[in-house]
This record gives C-alpha cells, sequence and structure tokens, in this order.
C-alpha cells in the first residue's frame, strides 16, 4: 500500500524516423492517495493508457518521476513496483486450471505453497469462483476470466495498486453492472487503491470517489462525480460528462459582463484581466427552460426519453439542448428560452474563468 | 409444404465426381488392382489374393527401408520442431527486419527439391565441395558416398536447411497473435522467461505446432527427390527410405504386384498416424 505520485512526468512514443516526437502524456503531475478508488476518464487515444502503464512500470516515461510513498520508481520494472493490472481483454494462462492461474503470480514470487493455497482460497471466495476452482480456466466466459485476472492482483498481499484497463469492455451488458459492484465492494473489503480506466462516464461516475478527466495527454479536471458535473473547468469536461453534454456557446463581454444574443447572462464579472482569445459559456441541458422571456429560439427536435425530453433548438447558427421534464409543455409559438444564472461558466480558451459580482 | 423433387440437380455434382474420380479414385483402384493380382503383360491377370501383402510385411527389405524411414523422420522433426521454435522466437516482432527475416526463411522453401539435391550433393562432395573440402581438410573423414554416417548426416542437413522454415514461419505466425497484454499480465505476474514459453507462447502455438508436425511428418515420411539426388539411396541401401525403395521395386524390378501392395501398405501407415495424432491433438484441445 502506498501513495503514487506523478512529478512533472511526459511521455513521448518513439516517433517515425524524421518526425518531432508528439507527446502522448503532456506534463502531470498528480497524487494517487493511498486507498482511492480513482478513474480515468477520456476519449479513446488520449493516454489514458499511457499513463497507467507508466503507473505499473511497463513503460518508462520520457521525462519526470514516479515516487511511491516519497520513494522514486521512475527506472523501476514492473516486477519491484507491486503493481497489479487487469486489462481491456482477460488474459489468463489457458493450459491451466482456475486455482493454478491465481496461484501463479503467488509461485512466481516462491510462497510456499499451503500459504499459497490457502490465499487462493480465500480470494476465489471472494470472487464467488470457489466452485469453479478446478476446472480449465480456458472454459470459463468472459467474465469469469476477467475475475480470474483481477484475482490474480488480489492475490499477492503486498500489491500496491490495482489498475484497470477497461476492464468490462468485452463483458455482456446485464454482468457489467454485476462486476462492476464486485469491484466497489472489493475495494472497501481490501482498501487497496484501484485506478480504472475507461471511457464511459457511467462506469468512471459509479466506481470512483475521485475522477480524473484526460484530454489530449493531459488532466483537465479531477475532483468528486458531483463537482464534475456542476463546476466543469473545461469545456471538453462540460461536454464529455452529463448526457446530453453542457451547451457551450461563444458569448461576448458588455461592460464586463457575458451576452449571448443581446442577454445579459449573470451579474457576474469574469475575474481575470486578459480575457482576449476565445470566450464562451457553458450552461448545462438541466438548466436552460423555457420561458416568458429571454432568447428567441426555434424548435428543431424533441426526444422523448421517458422520465425527461431532450429539446433541440436553434438560435442563428448555434444549436441548445435542453432537458425538460416529462410533463412540461413545450411552447408552440415564439419559444424563448432562459439560462439558470447560478449553473452557467464562463470559458477563456476552453479554461473556466472564476467570476465575481460588481 | 411440399418439396419440389428436381432430379436434375444432380448434374451439378458431376464434375466434383468426376475430378475425384480421375484424381484419386480411379489410380488407387488401379493400384488396388495390381496389388492382388500378378501380371506378365499382355493385360492378362491372375488372382494372387492378399499374397503380395504376405510378402511385403515379411520381407526384411521393407522391414529396413521402414525402420530407416521412421528414424530418418523421427530425427528431422525431433530437430526441425525445436529449431523452428527456437528461431521464430528470436525473430523481431516488429521492425523493417522483419520483412528481411520472413524472406531469408522462406527461400529455402522456394527452391524445387531436385535442385536443393543437386546443391547439397555438389555442396557436401569430398573433393570439390565446399562443405565436403572444408569437412576433410579440418581433419573429419567425411565422405558421403562411401560412408553410412555421412551420408546420413547430409541427408538430415539439408532436410533441416530445406524444411525448418516451414516450422518457423508457423511458429512464428502463432507467436504474433499472441496479443501483448498476455506478456504485460506476466510481467506482472513476476513470471520468468521460461514460464512465459511454457504458459503462454507455448499454448498459443499449438495449433500451428500440430499442423507443422502433421505436414513435416508426411513430407518427410514421403521424401523422395532430394535423398534420390543427393545419394541415390546408397552408399548400398544405408538411404534407401520408403519411397525411393517403392520406385526400385515398382520400376527397377518391374515388380508390380508387391510394389501396389507396398504402396497401399504405405499410404495405410501415413493416414493412420496422422489420425491418431490429430485425434490426440484435438482431444486434448476439449478438455
Amino acid at each position: 500500500m502506498s501513495r503514487i505520485e506523478f512529478k512533472d512526468v511526459r511521455h513521448a512514443y518513439p516517433p517515425p524516423a524524421g518526425q518531432a516526437p508528439v507527446y502522448a502524456l503532456k506534463e502531470i503531475s498528480q497524487v494517487w492517495e493511498d486507498g482511492g478508488a480513482y478513474a480515468l476518464l477520456g476519449p479513446s487515444g488520449c493516454g489514458k493508457t499511457t499513463l497507467l502503464n507508466i503507473i505499473s512500470g511497463l513503460l518508462t516515461p520520457s521525462e519526470g518521476s514516479i515516487l511511491f510513498d516519497g520513494r522514486d520508481v521512475t527506472r523501476q520494472p514492473t516486477a519491484a513496483r507491486h503493481i497489479a493490472q487487469v486489462f481491456q481483454f482477460p488474459v489468463v494462462y489457458d493450459t491451466m486450471t482456475v486455482f493454478d492461474n491465481l496461484a501463479f503470480p503467488l509461485r512466481n514470487r516462491g510462497m510456499p505453497e499451503a500459504r499459497a493455497t490457502e490465499r487462493v482460497t480465500e480470494i476465489a471466495e471472494m470472487l464467488d469462483l470457489s466452485d469453479r476452482l478446478h476446472q480449465r480456466a480456458a472454459g470459463l466466459t468472459a467474465d469469469g476470466k476477467q475475475k480470474i485476472s483481477l484475482g490474480r492482483g488480489l492475490v499477492r498481499e503486498e500489491v500496491n495498486a490495482i489498475l484497470f484497463d477497461e476492464p468490462l469492455t468485452v463483458i455482456d451488458p446485464h454482468l457489467k453492472w454485476q462486476l462492476r459492484s464486485k469491484l466497489k465492494e472489493l475495494h472497501q473489503q481490501i482498501g487497496v487503491t484501484m485506478i480504472y480506466v475507461t471511457h464511459d462516464q457511467v462506469e468512471a461516475l459509479t466506481f470512483a470517489d475521485q475522477v480524473v478527466v484526460m484530454y489530449d495527454g493531459g488532466v483537465v479536471q479531477v475532483g468528486t462525480p458531483v463537482e464534475l458535473f456542476n463546476r466543469p473547468k473545461h469545456t471538453f469536461v462540460g461536454y464529455f460528462i452529463g448526457s446530453p453534454g453542457m451547451n457551450v456557446l461563444p458569448c461576448k463581454l458588455e461592460n464586463g459582463q457575458p451576452v449571448f444574443a443581446n442577454n445579459l447572462l449573470s451579474s457576474g464579472y469574469p475575474a481575470d484581466a486578459d480575457l482576449s482569445g476565445k470566450l464562451e459559456i457553458g450552461i448545462r441541458p438541466e438548466f436552460v427552460g423555457f420561458g416568458d422571456d429571454g432568447i428567441p429560439v426555434e424548435i428543431q427536435k424533441v426526444e422523448d426519453l421517458g422520465r425527461y425530453q431532450v429539446v433541440t433548438v436553434k438560435h442563428e447558427a448555434e444549436q441548445i439542448k435542453m432537458l425538460v421534464g416529462e410533463d412540461e409543455a413545450i411552447p408552440s409559438e415564439s419559444p424563448m428560452i432562459q439560462f439558470d444564472p447560478e449553473n452557467l461558466h464562463i470559458y477563456h480558451d476552453d479554461w473556466v474563468v472564476e467570476t465575481r459580482n460588481a | 409444404m411440399r418439396k419440389t423433387t428436381n432430379q436434375k440437380a444432380w448434374w451439378l455434382v458431376v464434375p466434383v465426381l468426376l475430378l475425384v474420380a480421375f484424381n484419386a479414385f480411379i489410380p488407387l483402384m488401379t493400384v488396388v488392382n495390381y496389388s492382388v493380382q500378378e501380371t506378365f503383360g499382355n493385360n492378362a491377370f491372375f488372382w494372387e489374393g492378399v499374397t503380395w501383402f504376405e510378402k511385403v510385411l515379411r520381407s526384411e527389405r521393407f522391414h529396413d527401408s521402414l525402420l530407416r524411414q521412421l528414424l530418418f523422420t523421427g530425427m528431422i522433426i525431433s530437430i526441425e520442431v525445436p529449431l523452428g521454435i527456437a528461431v521464430a522466437l528470436s525473430m523481431p516482432r516488429k521492425g523493417p527486419w522483419v520483412s528481411v527475416c520472413l524472406v531469408l526463411m522462406a527461400l529455402p522453401l522456394l527452391i524445387p527439391w531436385n535442385v536443393v539435391g543437386a546443391m547439397w550433393n555438389i555442396f557436401a562432395l569430398p573433393d570439390i565441395g565446399l562443405l565436403g573440402y572444408t569437412l576433410n581438410s579440418m581433419g573429419f573423414d567425411y565422405n558421403f558416398t562411401q560412408q553410412p554416417v555421412s551420408a546420413w548426416m547430409t541427408t538430415v542437413v539439408m532436410d533441416v536447411w530445406h524444411w525448418t522454415s516451414l516450422v518457423v514461419l508457423l511458429c512464428y505466425a502463432g507467436l504474433c497473435s499472441i496479443p501483448d497484454a498476455y506478456y504485460q499480465a506476466a510481467h506482472i505476474d513476476g513470471a520468468s522467461r521460461w514460464a512465459v514459453f511454457r504458459y503462454i507462447q507455448l499454448p498459443k502455438m499449438k495449433r500451428v505446432l500440430t499442423i507443422a508436425i502433421l505436414l513435416r511428418f508426411m513430407d518427410s515420411f514421403m521424401i523422395y527427390t532430394e535423398p534420390f539426388v543427393l545419394t541415390g539411396g546408397g552408399p548400398g541401401n544405408t538411404t534407401t527410405f520408403l519411397s525411393i525403395d517403392l520406385v526400385k521395386i515398382a520400376l527397377g524390378q518391374f515388380d508390380l504386384g508387391p510394389a501396389a501392395a507396398m504402396s497401399l501398405i504405405y499410404f495405410l501407415i501415413v493416414l493412420l498416424v496422422c489420425w491418431v495424432f490429430y485425434t490426440v491433438m484435438m482431444r486434448n484441445e476439449e478438455q
């Protein structure tokens, strides 16, 4: 068990001959507290897996260092770091039984057989694999195999952290939920640090205490699911989290206050002095409503999702999504919409700007 | 629902039937025909029953060439398979050297059998061949045209040179199909290099190895051209393998009956071994 710390870590994969290296990870400094449940959330190709492989030692970063409890492990091999990793596709040793699979990491480390058996039995019990211990691992279903992959990490007593690289990709939908709750339960039971990579926001938000949102090789925000929802620091977090994502609309400043479509949006003034560049407002569909005055729009599409309706409206060239309760009427003639000023954010070059009241 | 009957559909099968008849069934039946009769030419046949089969099965000459054949096949498989795996393991998995290695590996496979035989014959000639001359000047008494041991060594080395590539390419294909995650997981589980080979690479290569062994068994068991060109079955009969012996009986001595019986026995041995091998491998697979 230990606290994992990234100090200015950057990584570039070897570029094709004659080209400048492209950084898959751009300068990350991040602390993973001992015993935390973290999710690394981001679109495909944003560097999540690279980051994970750097923690486990499968990759050595081009720059920066990784500390485990203050001890520099940047150059240490995987085996010395006591990290367990579960991959996207279940990895089992086909020729072995479930038992031998689980005992494999212990035997490799020279644990006495009696102790290993005890350990395996205990972990198999936790993972509900006890009745299948003496079957060939190759015969199990995908979720069973994924449990074995996880089990091989759990049996090791000295494990610092368990890393998951999109572990539910190949699992049937109805089993995904089960396996995810199992993970959560195990986390509470064992208290080992878990870092879970996914591009599925539901998985990330249900699993983790802290969600680390990554975008284009960098960390854009770290926070609890509620923080990410209520106060996205970056426009990417806004539209990646939430369904549908946040509306991001261009705005102007008039007398220092944000204005969209000739409507004064909030009484706050952006705190930053320099606001040259791209200026936008972000508002979640949950906080857009119809009103008697406000921004005139035309309704483009209404999707009924049962408990609520997603309404797509348009003001000039800008499309705006809004969430409307299932019973709420949708005005048919010259509809107007209003933004809830409490939940409106201003973004300068994609990063949120603090506002102060005049 | 009433099924429509249309006997005309049978015509669609005729081309295949003809093909199979002319390239397999009729030639085989001709051999069967010879194997149970005696002929003195003029299309006059006399019924002999299983006489030829008994004769072949009891003949010392057949026993000897069968034994030589088994020894040869056993030797080349036990060299080519481990060597092929070793070479495949040491080939690069990515980078510019991959294609270089693959082309180098494929080269021996592209050379016609009789050319291989001729090449090695010249290469190994004790007085002028590069190999033979070098060995002799290094102090080894080597002459494959006169010494049985030298002849055997040359034949085996030639086959290894010609066919290890096949095993290499098949194993390499098997190795390439292993996802990186397996190696990473093994790394994390603290597996040794040997454990990675034993529990990841070997199991994943099992299918291609089965095919490689089957192919090498069949091909080497039926080997003819290369040893025929290299040693002509000699010195004496020491490298006379089954097919060389068969040709001697059939075409040299013109004993069509015994040759036909021997062909059938030969064919049944190959069939039986392949079937047993394949069944055993597949049964393991299911467990």
